[in-house]
C-alpha cells in the first residue's frame, strides 16, 4: 500500500518503531461499525498505517459486544487470535489473563511513563493483574447523565430543570404538553444501566453504591437510601410509559426532536446531538448525576494483546499498544469517538458546555470506578435481566426489585 | 441455518405413502364454472399468497426509495422516485468498521465458502447414504442414529467442541476448516436424504451388478449416481440455502478477510448508532437473499418432486 | 423413520450385498472404509461434543473451560432462575401454537393446491419462498412490519381508522404471537411442500370410492385422508419440533428477548449466559438441559416408530 521509501521515512519518525525490521499485519477486531465510531477506529488505523511499518487489518464485527465475544474468545482459543482487539475494561478479561493467553504490556507500559499519564490511575488498576499491565485503556466514557429537551421544555412552557426532583415537578406538565417525559430504549442494558450506573449513584450516594458494588453489601441494598433510589426508579417507569423504542440512540432523537423530555444514558449520547447540529445549552441540557451529586463513573474501553508466537508480531503489538496512548492520537480518536481521553496531559480542542462538565468533575477528582470494573460479567447480565424484568412488568413494586436485586448482590463474586 | 436441518428431517418420513413422484394432481375434480367452492378456494389462495407476499413487496419497494421518501410515507406505496442508490450502496459502498466495499467483497466469500463446501458435503453424504442403504454392516445403523439426534442439537451447544477440534486438527480459521464445519452439520440431513432416496432404488438394479462383478465404488459410480440426479438437486438446494445463509460459523470459524457475505449484511443492518437506513438494509437483505432465492424460484416444482422422492418415497 | 426402516425390511431381504458373498468381509471394508468419515462425525463431534458439553456443565468453567467441579450448582442456579423458567414457558407456547399452526396451515394450503388449480406452480413458489431466506432476514423484515410507527398500525391509521392498535412487539403479552406470525411465514411452505407431496401419494380410487359412498369432501379430508397420511405428519412434527428447540435466531432479530424478558428462549440464554455472562458452565447447564428436552421429545417419537412397526 505505502511505498517502501514513506514507510521508511515514517518508522524514523517513531521512537517505537525503530527496532522494527519489516512491517506486519496487525488485524484488531472490535465492535464500533457506527458512523462515529468507525471514524474513530479510522484515526487509529491511519497513525498506525503512516507512523510504522505495519499495517492495520480491520475485524469489525457489529451488533455489539454479544456478538462479537464469542467470535473472539473463539479465535483465541482456536489458536488464531487476532493481534489486538478491544474489550469494556474490567473484568472481562480476567480469565484470559490468568490462563496467560494475553501478551505482558509492562515494559511498554514502563517506557511511557503510563502509571504516570493515565488518568484517573483506576484506568490502569483494571489493566493490572499481580503488577503487570496487560491493557491500554484508550478512553473514558461515564454513564452518569441525563439529557433534556430543550424543544419539549418549550413546548410545555418551562425552563429546563437543574435537577432529577425538579425533572418529576415538570413531569406533569410536560404529559400535557403531550411530550412523554423519559425516553428508554428496549434493551436490557439500558434499562438496567440506568438504574445500577446513574440513580442509584445519584439518588442512594456513592458511599452506598461502592458498598453495594464493590463490596457486595446486600444490606446496603436492603437499606433506606437505596431504597428511594429503587422508588425513584419505578417513578421513572411510570414516566417512561408512552414512547417506545429499541436502541438507544432512537430514544436520544426523540429527545432531539422534542418527542420526549428527557433520557438517562452516557456521555456517547452526546455524539448523536453532535450529529444533529444541536447546541449544548440551548437546545438540549445535560445533568450529571441528576443534578443532585455529580459523580463521574470512569469506565472505558481498553484494547488486549493475544500472544502470538511470531517475536515480530510481538513488537508490532507493543508499538501499537504504545501509539494508542501517544497524545496525538489520543487527541485525534477521541475527539472523533466523543469520549475523553485518558491523559490528563491532552487538551480537547473544542470543548462544548457539557463536555466542560464533565472535565470540570474529572478535575475534582470526583469520579467513581464502572460497573463492569467492579462486577463480574455474570452478575451484570444477572442484574440487566432483573432490571428490564421490573422496567416492563408494571405489576412488580419497587420493594420486589429490591429484595430480589439483595439476592443478585448477595450471590456475586 | 435452521431451515436445512429442519429440511431434511423430512427425509425422514421413510414411509410407505406407495405411489411415485408427483404424477398429478390427484384430489377430487373441482367443477369448471366458477361455483362458490371455486370462488372460497381462489379468494383463500390469494389472500394466503397476500401473506406471503406482503414482505417481499415492502422489502423491494422501500429498496427503491430515498430516505425522505420512507420517513414520510407509507411502507406499503410504490416509490415515487425510484432510485437504485441503496442498491449501489448496499453493494459497493456500505461500511463495515473502516473498510467501505459493502457487500461485494462478502459475495466472493460466499462463493468461494459455497461450492467446495457443497461438493464435499454433497460427496460424503451420498456415499454414506449409499454404504449406508445397500452395504450395511453391524453397527452402521448406530452411528447412523447418533447421527440423526446430532441434527437435532443446537449449533450453540457445539461452538466451543468445534473450535477445540479444528484447533486440534490445525485448520482453525482457514476456509478448509469452514468446509469442515459446514460439510459435518449438513451431514445428518443429507446423509438421511441420500440413504432413503437409494433405498428405493429397486433391488435387482444391484443384485444384477453384484453379479457382473461390480464392487463398492464401481456400483456407486455406474448404477447409483447415473440415476440420481433429483436427490442431488434437492441435497443441492438444501446446502446452497444452509451455507449460503449461514452467520453463526461464518463469523466464528472464518477470518476476517474470508468472512462470509451475510457477516458483512449483519454489520450493515446492526450498526447501532445514527438514522437506520432502512432502504439500504432491504437493499443488502435481498441482495444476500437473492442467490437461494434464484435457486427457489427457477426450482420450484424439481424442489417438490425431490422432496417427494426423498422424503415420503423413501 | 430413519430407524424405522431397518425393522421395515423383512429378515428376508434385508441382506443387499453384505451378507450375500462369502467374500464380504473384505467387501464390508470398502464399506466401512467409506463411512470413516461419518463415523468420525458421529462419535467425535456429536457424541464426543455432547459428552464434552455435559462434563463442562458440571463445572464452574467462566470465559475459558476448566474442569474446576462445583457438582450441580449450575443446576440450581439455571432452574432458580426467572429468565430461564420463562424462557422454557415460552418455548412451551410458540412451541404449541407453531406445531398446530404449521400443520394446520400447511395441509390445508396443500389440500387447497392438490384440487387441480389453476397456477399450482406460482402459488407454491409463493409460498415456499420464505423458506430460502435465512431467521435474520426475516426477522428483520417481519420486526418491520410490525413496528407500530412505520408498518402495518401506521398504514391502517393512515387509511382513517385511528384508533387502530397493532403493536405485538412492544406487549410482553403478545410478544410470542408476534414472533409466530413471523416464524409462520417462514416455516409453512415447507411443511406445505411434505403435505402436498404426501396427498399426491393417495390413490385416486380413494377418492372415486369416497365419491360413490356419497361423503363428502371436507369428510373425506378428514376421516380418511388425514388418517392415511399418519406417517407424513410425523414427520412434519418432528421437523417443527426440532425447528421449535432451535429457536434462536428469529428471536435476537426481531425482539432481543424484550420487552423486559418475555420471550427470551432457552438457547438465548445459553448464548447469553456463555457469552454475554462469560459463564460457560451455566450456558452448557442450560444446552445440556435442551438436550434433555430433544431426548425426551425423540425417544417417544422413536419408539412408537420403532417399536410399533417392528409388532406390524
Amino acid at each position: 500500500m505505502r511505498t517502501t521509501l514513506g514507510a521508511l521515512l515514517c518508522s524514523a519518525a517513531t521512537m517505537g518503531a525503530a527496532q522494527a525490521q519489516d512491517g506486519v499485519d496487525l488485524e484488531v477486531m472490535h465492535w464500533w461499525t457506527s458512523g462515529g465510531e468507525a471514524a474513530a477506529v479510522g484515526k487509529f488505523a491511519e497513525a498506525l498505517d503512516e507512523k510504522t511499518p505495519h499495517s492495520w487489518v480491520d475485524g469489525a464485527i457489529a451488533g455489539g459486544g454479544d456478538t462479537a465475544r464469542p467470535v473472539m474468545v473463539s479465535r483465541i482459543i482456536g489458536g488464531d487470535p487476532p493481534a489486538a482487539f478491544q474489550f469494556n475494561h474490567g473484568r472481562q478479561a480476567e480469565e484470559l489473563i490468568e490462563a496467560g493467553l494475553l501478551l505482558d504490556l509492562t515494559d511498554v507500559a514502563e517506557a511511557q511513563g503510563w502509571t504516570d499519564i493515565v488518568n484517573p490511575p483506576g484506568l490502569l488498576e483494571s489493566c493490572t493483574i499481580d503488577g503487570r499491565i496487560y491493557c491500554a485503556p484508550i478512553n473514558i466514557h461515564s454513564w452518569n447523565w441525563m439529557w433534556l429537551s430543550g424543544p419539549a421544555y418549550e413546548k410545555a412552557g418551562l425552563e429546563m430543570p437543574t435537577d432529577w426532583t425538579g425533572f418529576i415537578e415538570s413531569a406533569p406538565a410536560l404529559r400535557e404538553a403531550g411530550v412523554t417525559p423519559l425516553a428508554m430504549g428496549g434493551q436490557a442494558w439500558q434499562q438496567s444501566g440506568a438504574f445500577n450506573n446513574v440513580m442509584a449513584i445519584a439518588i442512594a450516594g456513592p458511599e452506598a453504591w461502592l458498598s453495594v458494588m464493590r463490596d457486595k453489601n446486600a444490606d446496603t441494598v436492603l437499606g433506606e437510601d437505596y431504597g428511594r433510589a429503587f422508588e425513584a426508579y419505578a417513578e421513572a417507569r411510570d414516566l417512561a410509559q408512552g414512547w417506545s423504542g429499541q436502541d438507544w440512540n432512537q430514544a436520544t432523537n426523540a429527545v432531539i426532536t422534542g418527542e420526549a423530555g428527557a433520557q438517562i444514558m452516557g456521555d456517547w449520547a452526546q455524539g448523536e446531538f453532535a450529529v444533529a447540529g444541536k447546541t449544548a445549552g440551548e437546545d438540549y441540557g445535560c445533568l450529571p448525576g441528576l443534578g443532585l451529586g455529580a459523580y463521574l463513573q470512569t469506565g472505558g474501553d481498553a484494547f488486549y494483546f493475544p500472544k502470538q508466537d511470531d517475536p515480530a508480531v510481538e513488537a508490532a503489538q507493543k508499538e501499537l499498544a504504545a501509539l494508542l496512548l501517544s497524545p496525538e492520537v489520543q487527541v485525534s480518536f477521541n475527539s472523533v469517538k466523543g469520549s475523553l481521553p485518558i491523559r490528563g496531559d491532552v487538551d480537547l480542542t473544542t470543548v462544548n458546555e457539557c463536555t466542560q462538565k464533565g472535565l470540570d468533575l474529572l478535575a475534582k477528582d470526583q469520579t467513581l470506578p464502572s460497573t463492569e470494573q467492579l462486577v463480574s460479567p455474570d452478575t451484570i447480565t444477572q442484574l440487566n435481566d432483573l432490571m428490564t424484568e421490573f422496567w416492563n412488568t408494571p405489576s412488580m413494586t419497587a420493594e420486589d426489585v429490591q429484595a430480589r436485586y439483595a439476592e443478585v448482590i448477595a450471590d456475586a463474586d | 441455518m435452521a431451515n436445512p436441518a429442519t429440511l431434511g428431517a423430512a427425509a425422514l418420513s421413510a414411509d410407505a405413502i406407495g405411489a411415485g413422484p408427483m404424477s398429478g394432481p390427484r384430489g377430487a375434480r373441482p367443477r369448471r364454472r366458477l361455483s362458490r367452492g371455486n370462488v372460497f378456494l381462489y379468494g383463500t389462495l390469494l389472500l394466503v399468497s397476500l401473506y406471503y407476499l406482503l414482505p417481499l413487496w415492502v422489502m423491494v419497494m422501500t429498496s427503491l426509495k430515498g430516505m425522505p421518501e420512507i420517513r414520510m410515507g407509507n411502507i406499503f406505496a410504490p416509490p415515487v422516485e425510484v432510485t437504485f442508490q441503496p442498491w449501489v450502496k448496499a453493494w459497493a459502498e456500505a461500511c463495515t468498521g473502516i473498510n467501505c466495499d459493502g457487500l461485494s467483497r462478502g459475495f466472493w466469500n460466499s462463493v468461494r465458502i459455497l461450492i467446495p463446501s457443497l461438493v464435499i458435503s454433497i460427496a460424503v453424504a451420498s456415499v454414506n447414504g449409499y454404504a449406508l442403504s445397500n452395504w450395511r454392516f453391524r453397527g452402521s445403523e448406530t452411528f447412523f442414529a447418533i447421527l440423526i439426534v446430532g441434527a437435532f442439537i443446537p449449533y450453540q451447544v457445539m461452538l466451543y467442541p468445534v473450535v477445540i477440534l479444528l484447533r486440534e486438527l490445525g485448520i482453525y480459521g482457514s476456509i478448509t476448516g469452514l468446509v469442515l464445519v459446514h460439510t459435518i452439520f449438513g451431514m445428518p440431513i443429507l446423509t438421511l436424504l441420500f440413504r432413503n432416496y437409494f433405498a428405493s432404488v429397486p433391488e435387482e438394479l444391484f443384485k444384477a451388478a453384484r453379479v457382473d462383478g461390480a464392487g463398492f465404488w464401481g456400483i456407486y459410480f455406474k448404477i447409483m449416481l447415473p440415476m440420481s440426479l433429483p436427490i442431488f438437486v434437492v441435497a443441492m438446494i438444501i446446502q446452497v440455502t444452509g451455507i449460503w445463509n449461514d452467520f453463526l460459523f461464518g463469523v466464528v470459524y472464518a477470518r476476517p478477510e474470508t468472512y462470509p457475505m451475510t457477516v458483512q449484511l449483519n454489520n450493515i443492518v446492526n450498526s447501532v448508532q445514527g438514522v437506520k437506513e432502512y432502504n439500504v438494509n432491504m437493499a443488502a437483505t435481498l441482495l444476500t437473499g437473492l442467490v437461494p432465492l434464484v435457486i427457489y424460484f427457477a426450482s420450484g416444482k424439481l424442489f417438490v418432486r425431490g422432496i417427494a422422492a426423498g422424503a415420503v418415497k423413501g | 423413520m430413519a430407524i424405522a426402516e431397518d425393522a421395515d425390511r423383512a429378515p428376508g431381504d434385508r441382506p443387499r450385498g453384505a451378507t450375500r458373498r462369502p467374500v464380504r468381509l473384505f467387501q464390508n471394508l470398502q464399506a466401512k472404509v467409506a463411512m470413516v468419515p461419518m463415523i468420525f462425525v458421529a462419535l467425535v463431534v456429536f457424541l464426543g461434543g455432547t459428552i464434552w458439553t455435559v462434563v463442562h456443565s458440571f463445572t464452574g468453567s467462566g470465559l475459558l473451560p476448566r474442569l474446576n467441579w462445583v457438582g450441580l450448582d449450575q443446576y440450581e442456579r439455571l432452574w432458580s432462575s426467572r429468565k430461564w423458567l420463562v424462557s422454557i414457558e415460552n418455548l412451551a407456547i410458540y412451541g404449541i401454537f407453531s406445531i398446530v399452526g404449521t400443520l394446520v396451515i400447511g395441509f390445508v394450503l396443500a389440500a387447497l393446491l392438490d384440487r387441480k388449480i389453476r397456477f399450482e406452480d406460482t402459488f407454491r413458489t409463493i409460498f415456499l419462498y420464505p423458506f430460502a431466506l435465512s431467521f435474520i432476514v426475516t426477522g428483520l423484515i417481519w420486526q418491520w412490519l410490525l413496528n407500530p410507527d412505520l408498518g402495518i398500525q401506521n398504514v391502517v391509521r393512515g387509511a382513517g381508522w385511528e384508533g387502530f392498535a397493532f403493536d405485538p412487539l412492544n406487549n410482553p403479552d403478545l410478544v410470542m404471537y408476534g414472533l409466530l406470525i413471523a416464524g409462520l411465514w417462514q416455516g409453512t411452505g415447507l411443511i406445505m411442500c411434505i403435505m402436498l407431496a404426501g396427498l399426491r401419494g393417495i390413490d385416486e380410487d380413494i377418492w372415486k370410492a369416497a365419491r360413490v359412498d356419497g361423503i363428502g369432501v371436507v369428510k373425506t379430508y378428514v376421516l380418511i385422508i388425514i388418517p392415511m397420511m399418519r406417517p407424513v405428519f410425523v414427520t412434519a412434527l418432528v421437523l417443527i419440533t426440532s425447528g421449535i428447540v432451535k429457536l434462536y435466531d428469529l428471536v435476537v432479530a426481531m425482539t432481543s428477548g424484550g420487552p423486559g424478558i418475555s420471550s427470551e428462549v432457552p438457547a438465548k440464554y445459553v448464548m447469553q449466559a456463555t457469552f454475554g455472562g462469560q459463564n460457560l458452565g451455566q450456558g452448557f447447564a442450560a444446552s445440556t438441559m435442551m438436550l434433555v428436552m430433544v431426548v425426551i421429545i425423540l425417544i417417544p417419537w422413536a419408539y412408537l416408530e420403532f417399536g410399533g412397526r417392528r409388532r406390524g
